[in-house]
This record gives C-alpha cells, structure tokens and sequence, in this order.
C-alpha cells in the first residue's frame, strides 16, 4: 500500500490556500465587517500639539448633539485607576491623559455615539484648551542637561530611559588599538510605519447579565493581551475574551495594546452596548506602530589582508514618549547583538541608550520587530565600506569572513548560539544565477562611460523563534507556543494553535504539517486561531516565530497521536505495538506490506473498538519550549542604474537566496519573501517618517507617506539552499521577516557601489532621487 | 440633510434616504451590507475600496452614494456566478495573489476593468492599471501572474463561447459561512 503524497498534501507540498475561498468572495470578517445589535460607534480627540499641558476639556457642545451618548477623558479613566497602562517594556504609557499630552495625535478624549459620523461631528465640538510646551524632537538634544522633560512623571528626572550592551569591551578595544585598519562610518535607520492596508480596531462588547467582555481587535497576540487586560482592569481572565478576526495585514503593528482598545472597552462597560472603534489611516500613521529610529555609530576592526578581527557599535535609540517598544521583557534593545552576523569576529562590543522624545512610541515593529533589521543593515553596510577602503571586491571579502559551514552550532562574539548555516552555498549560488562576473565587467565598461550602474550584496543571518523560556518572556509570560489536535471519529481532524495569522496562511500550512504527521488529506485538517476562548495559550505570530514555536508544537501535538495511534494499529492489526512501523504515512507490521492500517481506519477505532487498557479518543496537546532560536540567512544581489538626469534609482535585478530550513509550502514561502523584499525595498528607497522642530508629524497619509506600487516593485529572483535547524521538530526556521531584514543593505550597498567612485562611502535611507541627485551635483556628475 | 438614493448593486435594487454626505463604501457596506469591499486610506491612495460604477473603475470611499443615484454598481460578491468563480477569482486562487486578502477585492475589481480593455495585456501594462492599488503583502508579483491567468481565461472563454466550465477545481469549495 502506497499513499499518494500529493493527496496528503504534507511538508514541501505547494498546497493551495484554504482562507482564500474566502477572501476571493469578499466574504472575510475583518474588524470593521463586524456588526453586533446595539452598536455604538466610538471616535477619538487627538492632540494637535507634541507637547502641552491640557488646562480644560469642555465637553458640553459634543454631549449636546443628537446621538452622542458620552465623551470619555483621561478623568473618567483615572477615576477607574486605567488613566494609564503598562507597556512591554516596564514603561507604563497613558490611555488618556489627565494633565499633559507628549506628542502630536495622542489620544485626548473618545466620543461615542450612535452613528459613526455622529461620533466624527462630536469630536469636532470637543474644546480643549491648550497651554503649548516646547517639545523635544531631537533624541541627541533630549539628553543635554536643559532639555525639556518629555516624562515628568518619572522617578528619574532625565530624558534617558536604559543603557544596554553587549560583547566583551575590554577584548573589542584592545582590538581596535591593535588593528591594522579600522572603518567607521554613521548609520541612522529612519522611523518607518508598518502601514498594513487595514488600520487598527475593535469592537467591545461587554455583557451586563454575565459579567463578561468580548473584545474583536486586531491583535496579534490575543492571549498575552487577554492575560493584561485581566491583571490592568481586575476583570477574572476567564470573563474576558479576545478574539482576532481576519487581520489586513499586521507586519507587527498590531501587537501592541494601544488606547483605542481600552477606551473602547470601557464605553462598552459604561454604556452595556458594544462599542466599535476604527482608525482611518492618518491616525494610523500618526499615532501607532513606528520601527527603527535608531542613530547608529559603528566601527570594524581588520587587517589588512581583509580578515575582520571586531566590531564596536554605539546607538541612540529614539524610543519616544512611551517605551512601548514590542520586544522580550529582557531585551530592551531586542536582539541587536545578532549584528556580527555572518561573519568570524574574535570580538565585538554593542552599546544602545534608549531616549524619550516627543514622539508616540517607536520601536514596535516594521516587519521584524527585534532590531534585526537594524543590526542586518549596520554590518552589512560596514562589510562593504571596508571592502570599499581595502579596494576589495565586496564579495570576496564576505567570502573570506564567513562563518564555515563544519563550524556550526557556532557561539557568536555576542553569545548567540547559530544553529546552523551554509553562508558560503548560498552566496556562491546568487552569484552564479545573476552572473556576478559578468555584471562586473558590464559595470565597468558603464562607468567609462559615466554611465551609473552599481551592485549590492546583503549575506545576511536572521534570529527568529523566540524563544527558550529561560531567556524570553513578555510581562513574565514565557515565550513558548501550543497546538491542540483533535482527530474524529472518520479521519477529519480539527487543529487549534496559540498562534494567529495576518495572511501568512496558517490555515493551510499548519493542516500541513498535520497532514504530513498523520497521514491525513489535509483538506480533512481544520486550522482554528485567534479566538481565547478556544485556542490555547499562546504568545503570537510576529518576529517569523509561528513555525519555529507553534509549528514545532503542532509536530509534536502530532507526532503523541501518532505514538497512541500505534497501540491501535497494534490492536487492530493483532501483532503487538511493537511490531508496527509507520511507513508512507499509515501503518503496517513490521515487513509485511499488505497487513497495514491507515490513520482513517485508527481514528474510528479510537472511538469504537480500542482496547481496554487505552482511553477513548484520539486527540494531543503540547506546550512547546523552543531550545534554541533558529537562525535563517540569505543572500542577496541587487543590481540598480541611476538616471544621472534625475536621481532616480531603478532596481534592474534582485537575486534573492534564502534559507529557511526545510519548507511546509514552497508557493507560500515564496510569497512571503517577495512581499518581504518590497517591505525592504520601501525604506531603502522610499519610506520615511519625519517631523519638524515643533513635532509635527510630516507624512500623515499615503500621498506623503510613499508605499510601492506596482510600478516601483521589480520581478524579484528567488531561489533557496535547505540547512535544516538541528533542533527544530521537522527541520523549519521562519522565513516571514528575512527578506525586509536582508534587503535594503543589498540596495544600499548597490547605490553606495554606483557612486563609489565619486568617494561616496555612506548614503542614510531612504535613497530618494533628491538625496541622489545633490550628491550627482556636487561631483558634477549630474546630467542636466 | 438626507436624500434618496437608488442604486443597483450586483444587478440587485437597493433604495434608501441617506445622509448626503454618505461615502458610496458606506451605503455599500452598511446599507447594502456587502462587506467585501474595505477602506484602507480615506484619500483614494489605496484602491482597496475599489468598485465598478457603471462599468468603470471608482474608489467609493470620495464618492457619495448621492453622486452615484441611479448608477449600476459592481462589487467582488457579484463576481461568482452559479457557484463558478470569476476568472480573476480563480487567478488569484491559483497563482496565490493574495495574502491577508484586505487588497483583494479592490485589486480584482480594477483588474476586471482592466482586461476589458486590454485583454492581452503585457506585464508592464498590468502593473501600469493596478497602481492605483496598494498590496502590502504580495510584492505584486503574484498579482501580476493572477490578472495575466485571468487574461488568458476569459481570451479561451470568448474564443469558444458556451462552454463554460462549472467543473473548476475552486467552484465546488464550501463557502465558508460568515
């Protein structure tokens, strides 16, 4: 007996996706397709000021409108004891503040009403008095002795939050001191916006008869938010419950709690009715879910036949007004210290002091919330400045510093331990397939002509699957992952997992992996998320850690069905357990062939002829503790041209080379890597958030706020080498952050390449025409 | 200040007295109750609330359902048809042009358009005709790919008409219950 694999549809299998049926006809349940009887609508007065003092609100004309039912300040909350709430990082930020406002947009009271224009017209009558405070914009400027004080409020009467470092600063030094040559160069990674095309939301629905209180959100951790919004309000965890709906994209912006949540929850409480709340897309991006904002100073150690020897790095973290940041309660600086990377570095020292702003929070997420991307893109950069100062080809040097491959598990100079990598196969193979020679070759003759061509290469290492327990937790909540399986009576199964999806496709690949266990059509599998009242208890999908943590979960959930179904094909088939071997996904005796049962035929006789020393059933839960992050890595090659008339830079060709480890579903995979090197294409060439000297927030919609489109976003060349994880249940890594991780240093380094030979070494992203085209001028190289 | 407005969505009658200053998505959404179509920007940027009025192209969240009185409207619930999807609905299934699906609707909308007029299109023509469409997940590509399927589908349906294949693979899907 033989089973067609294809039929089963388990790992490798580009399996079409089951939520797409769906989708495809508009029948998704996003956050704002839900309507309960009763609903009332709920919109928010934003502050117009970075920093002020509130001296009144007056909110009699809004309560005298037709359908307003109430206005909620940060009064009514502070009554309530929930004025503020606490962050991820043991901050505390404000829900709605009493006295003073720190940044342009935060939240200043709700009005909810009976209609959601209503609610809008409210807002609009709302009067609060302001007494203007002169802000702090620039993170350097917080820390000088006279600046203002961004949070008053603070034991510690100073601008500065934490100091963090890692590595070995003695070692590091004594390195530099001895070193025959030594790169430096300042690298600041702009406040980027995560900009998922549905916004952030809720509906609140709290039931006066039962005491309970359902709350709709766009989250992505519905648990851990269950968990602190039972320890913030005192409502029993079991009297709430959070349910993540279909998500329009989440990229990580739809971790943290933000204020509309809460004041959302507490109208509904007040008012016995649900209450919705939707952001339109300029409170989005004025008010939630910024990344980076990290000023960088990094200097490598090397000799000089290009051996890299250390790395020394000093950042300031622009964290803004609130440490919201969504990292381990451990890392305040999240896993910064991934930023030797591939690379053989005998010593490396990393320093971040975070700093408040008069910002709203920075630091949640972009597609990779850890501060990978920051750390990718610093040692990325500084490889090639110091193949540029030793007049070295880029590629060479990297292959020279690699971490081997036979040198795995390998302790970094940061104390990470890698799992395992190929770093050499991998570049070796993008250079082939973008025929790196040639293009060298091709640039040179361009540039004899004055033509601007330029090649970028990015080899970089991703952290990703926190994580071990003993290391990371968020609030004190381990950072572990579960799967819940239970298989009926005639061999469908139903699989509920800790983790959520944003459009990752969890639905399908997790029945993969389930199907690949057991034996099973995955369209038999049911995959059920989001919902706290019915899946168990886990921590989230954002940082690539739903397969490395909830996946393992689910193999092995998996695989203690498997070890039970044994016992039953042992019965069924009346030879002992022991002589049962799983083979081509059912069960037969030992060397015989024809005398197998399959996982169908097991999962009836679980509920209708097991054998009197087993129990009933066929269903397995586990609580999976990762032993280690995983560590995937990439290569990539970018070639651009520069329109010499305009600036403008064009992605000609992206080579891509991930690896991921072993693949649930190439077709998924693969979607998951372009979407990711668009999102790191978009702050190397496009995206940035900025303010003025008053704080004023300049790209407060998507006509200031650059996503690419079509148009911009090239034909990108995937291609992949495997290096299973050794310690991952099927051999797995994450792959949904990799490519905005490894992509724009690829990008800038080929822009830095193109302009080399005017001197350039260093260009900050985004690499906007205007940036490029003053540097053109400068060296008269502009084509008027 | 209310006005009554009557529209025809997906070849059905709606009638109702709306404010005037109701954005067309909304009637769509909260009165008509077709969800699938979504707001993703409020500044016409975005494309994900993309319909077809009277046969065009439009972003329904800067139109007021009165602007449109009268108008023959299209949305993504009306592109099944007797349980076969749509060509552009079978290319995105196939060629895995959607993600999070919150774009969907609205890239699959001006797309339809699109290859009305263009039914051969090239690549650089597809990419042209949905920039005004913003995906954060897909990179495009596997838009591209999706819109091109749809090309060659409805190229083979109008080279041999009646021959309508209910049989497709996606068709005999249960429709998830929402």
């Amino acid at each position: 007996m033989t089973t067609d694999a294809a039929a089963i549809g388990g790992m490798g299998h580009s399996v079409k996706r089951k939520e797409d049926a769906r989708f495809l006809r508009g029948k998704g349940r996003y956050i704002d397709d839900i309507k309960l009887p009763g609903m009332l609508y709920m919109d928010i007065v934003r502050s117009p000021y970075a920093h002020a003092n509130i001296k009144s609100i007056d909110a009699s004309k809004a309560l005298a409108l037709p359908g307003v039912l109430a206005v909620i300040t940060g009064k009514d909350l502070d009554a309530a004891g929930l004025a503020w709430m606490p962050t991820l990082m043991s901050d505390k930020q404000m829900v709605l503040p009493v006295d003073r406002v720190v940044y342009q947009a935060q939240e200043v009271a709700a009005v909810v009403a009976t209609e959601r224009y209503i609610a809008a017209d409210g807002v609009a009558l709302v009067e609060v008095d302001y007494e203007p405070l002169p802000p702090v914009i620039d993170p350097f400027k917080a820390l000088e002795p006279d600046a203002p004080l961004v949070r008053p409020d603070r034991e510690a009467q100073t601008n500065h939050i934490w100091h963090w470092e890692s590595g070995d600063k003695a070692r590091t030094d004594q390195l530099f001191n001895e070193a025959e040559v030594t790169v430096k160069e300042h690298i600041y990674l702009p406040r980027i916006h995560v900009s998922s095309i549905e916004t952030c939301g809720c509906v609140a629905s709290f039931d006066k008869v039962s005491g309970k209180l359902t709350v709709y959100m766009t989250t992505q951790a519905p648990h851990a938010i269950r968990t602190v919004y039972s320890l913030v309000t005192g409502i029993q965890e079991h009297k709430i419950r959070i349910v993540s709906p279909d998500i329009g994209g989440g990229f990580g912006g739809k971790v943290p709690v933000y204020p509309g949540y809460v004041i959302a929850s507490v109208a509904s409480i007040q008012t016995g009715l649900p209450v919705k709340w939707i952001e339109d897309r300029s409170e989005n991006l004025q008010a939630d879910s910024f990344a980076r904002d990290y000023h960088i100073t990094a200097e490598l150690a090397a000799k000089n036949d290009g051996t890299m020897q250390a790395l020394r790095v000093k950042t300031l973290a622009d964290h803004g007004a609130f440490d919201a940041a969504a990292n381990p309660s451990k890392f305040p600086a999240g896993l910064f210290s991934i930023i030797t990377g591939s690379y053989r570095l005998d010593a490396a020292h990393v320093e971040v002091d975070g700093v408040y702003t008069n910002k709203p929070s920075g630091g949640v997420a972009y597609r990779c919330s850890f501060r990978v991307t920051e750390a990718v893109h610093t040692i990325e950069r500084m490889v090639d400045t110091l193949a540029q100062k030793l007049q070295r080809d880029p590629a060479a040097v990297r292959m020279q510093n690699f971490i081997q491959p036979d040198a795995f598990p390998y302790k970094s100079a940061t104390g990470w331990e890698y799992d395992s990598g190929n770093y050499p196969a991998a570049l070796q193979k993008a250079m082939e397939k973008i025929d790196y020679a040639g293009l060298r070759r091709e640039q040179a003759e361009k540039r004899a002509r004055g033509e601007l061509m330029g090649i970028g290469i990015s080899t970089f290492t991703e952290i990703v699957g926190a994580g071990p327990s003993h290391t990371f937790d968020i609030l004190g909540i381990k950072m572990f992952d579960s799967c819940e399986i239970r298989v009926h009576p005639t061999g469908s199964a139903i699989v509920r997992i800790g983790v959520q999806t944003q459009g990752q496709g969890h639905e399908t690949t997790f029945a993969q992996i389930v199907a690949e266990e057991l034996g099973l059509p995955v369209e038999n599998i049911t995959v059920e998320h989001g919902d706290t009242d019915t899946a168990p208890y886990g921590l989230g999908t954002y940082a690539s850690r739903s397969t490395p943590t909830a996946g393992a979960a689910t193999a092995v959930a998996a695989r203690k069905i498997r070890d039970k179904a044994k016992k039953l094909a042992g019965h069924l088939l009346e030879v002992s357990p022991d002589d049962v071997e799983w083979v081509d996904y059912h069960f037969q005796v030992k060397g015989v062939p024809g005398r197998s049962v399959t996982m169908k035929d097991i999962a009836f006789a679980a509920y209708t002829n097991f054998p009197p020393d087993l129990e009933a059933g066929l269903e397995a839960v586990d609580y999976y503790d990762p032993p280690n992050l995983t560590f995937p890595f990439g290569a990539y090659i970018c070639v651009v041209d520069i329109d010499r008339g305009t600036g403008m830079v064009k992605i000609r060709r992206f080579v891509a080379v991930d690896d991921c480890g072993n693949i649930i579903n190439p077709m998924i995979v693969d979607g998951q890597i372009h979407g990711g090197l668009t999102m790191g294409m978009a702050p190397a060439l496009f995206e940035a958030i900025t303010y003025d000297e008053n704080g004023n927030m300049q790209q407060s919609n998507f006509m200031d706020y650059l996503l690419p489109t079509a148009m911009e976003t090239p034909v990108w060349e995937t291609d992949k080498t495997t290096t299973p994880s050794p310690h991952h249940p099927f051999g797995a890594k994450g792959v949904g952050e990799s490519a905005t991780v490894g992509a724009p240093p690829a990008i800038a380094n080929a822009v830095v390449d193109a302009l080399s030979h005017l001197g350039v070494t260093h260009l900050d992203i985004p690499i906007t025409p205007w940036k490029v085209y003053q540097i053109l001028q400068e060296h008269g190289a502009a084509e008027s | 200040m209310t006005q009554h407005v009557k529209l025809t969505i997906n070849g059905r009658p709606y009638e109702a007295d709306v404010p005037s200053r109701l954005l067309l998505v909304h009637f769509i959404r909260e009165v008509a109750g077709l969800t699938g179509t979504h707001i993703g920007c409020d500044t016409t940027s975005c494309g994900a609330c993309t319909v077809l009025v009277n046969g065009t192209p439009a972003k329904s969240c800067t139109l007021f359902a009165v602007q449109t009185d009268g108008a023959n409207i299209s949305t993504v619930e009306g592109l099944e048809q007797g349980g076969t999807l749509h060509p552009i609905q079978e290319g995105f299934y196939e060629e895995h042009g959607l993600q999070c699906g919150f774009c969907t609707p609205g890239m699959m909308m001006t797309s339809i358009a699109f290859l009305q007029e263009n039914p051969d299109p090239t690549d650089d023509e597809i990419r042209h005709a949905i920039s005004g469409n913003l995906c954060r997940c897909t990179g495009y590509m596997q838009i591209v790919k999706a819109v091109q399927y749809a090309a060659r589908k409805m190229r083979d349906e109008q080279a041999t008409p009646n021959t309508a294949d209910s049989s497709a693979a996606t068709a005999t899907e249960a429709e998830v219950i929402r």
